[in-house]
């Protein structure tokens, strides 16, 4: 299972990027092998519809959950009917490591 | 100074205040209609412009009509201040009004929402999530795999306080300071530490 978390940098210890559609770079992590991927986001600075143009990046990777700190109001109906699950962290302090961690901890359970 | 000077130290007074963030509006779930059209001998097909209601406007004529809670609990519901709440109540009674009145459609779309709907939270990892697949029950958190979840309608009350907003109380007494909950006057906050009635930061009357 791929999940996506929201990042604001390329490495391990950036933080959680608060922004969905927005955000600096997606992080895609695969629970199966354990392999992250930083994709830099190419609708960071888009004037709009950012939140669908980053879904269609995420779609083509198929992940079945995004962790991000806030959607927009378009993104959640397109991502129910995708049957993706959204996790909202409003914890902007937490590193991707730290939520990797968790994840891991979560599917070991 | 003239009219003319007076206007345009209106716009640059606009643009140095820089205006408050609207913080977004908590909606249960958006109307089951798209919109309301009116019928009638008179009406020889569209009749001028349909009146846009906002989903902010629809919920909150929904709780305070439909549900009858007076403006101060129905501010909380949707996470706004009691006065903000009152403004959105005043525009959509007014709209209602203009759309009878002048025979015209509604249309229900639009403003700065979130659904509530589906929601659940965890307690020891404070996140939200919604399940889209509704099969299986939700009985862990996919985040952390706690199995202290439960749906967001047992939230505690400043689960849904906006991490931009600034507001904080703080005691006149001992300078305790607690985060703002939208729609509760800090004069109705009682200071935990010292039982003294508390004051929005920054207003004249607390410390520094």
């Amino acid at each position: 299972m791929k999940i996506a978390i929201t990042s604001t940098g390329n490495s391990p210890e950036s933080t959680l990027d608060q922004r969905f559609g927005r955000c600096s770079y997606f992080v895609v992590y695969d629970t199966e092998s354990g392999a992250t991927e930083f994709i830099p986001n190419p609708n960071k600075n888009a004037e709009d519809s950012a939140g669908s143009g980053s879904l269609q990046l995420l779609t083509s990777r198929k992940v079945s959950k995004i962790v991000s700190g806030e959607f927009g109001s378009k993104i959640k109906d397109t991502l129910d009917r995708m049957k993706i699950q959204l996790i909202v962290l409003r914890k902007p302090e937490k590193t991707i490591s730290q939520i990797i961690e968790l994840l891991d901890h979560a599917k070991n359970k | 100074m003239n009219y003319c000077s007076l206007s345009l130290q209106r716009t640059i007074d606009h643009l140095l205040m820089s205006p408050n963030f609207k913080r977004p509006r908590k909606i249960l779930s958006p109307p089951p209609v798209k919109g309301f059209k009116p019928y009638g001998p008179d009406l020889g097909g569209e009749n001028g412009e349909p009146v846009m209601l906002l989903f902010e406007e629809y919920e909150a004529l929904r709780l305070c009509d439909y549900d009858m809670l007076n403006h101060h609990h129905a501010s909380q519901e949707m996470g706004v201040s009691r006065p903000t709440f009152t403004r959105i109540y005043a525009s959509v009674r007014q709209k209602i009004a203009r759309a009878f009145v002048e025979g015209r459609q509604i249309t229900v779309e639009g403003g700065k929402v979130y659904f509530d709907s589906g929601w659940y939270h965890c307690a020891s990892c404070t996140c939200l999530f919604n399940n889209p697949e509704m099969e299986p029950e939700v009985t862990s958190c996919p985040l952390c795999g706690s199995k202290d979840v439960g749906t967001s309608d047992a939230l505690p009350e400043n689960a849904y306080i906006y991490p931009g907003s600034e507001d904080v109380c703080v005691c006149p007494a001992c300078g305790m300071e607690i985060k703002h909950q939208p729609g509760r006057p800090c004069g109705q906050q009682i200071c935990p530490s010292c039982n003294t009635r508390m004051k929005r930061k920054g207003k004249p009357g607390c410390r520094k």
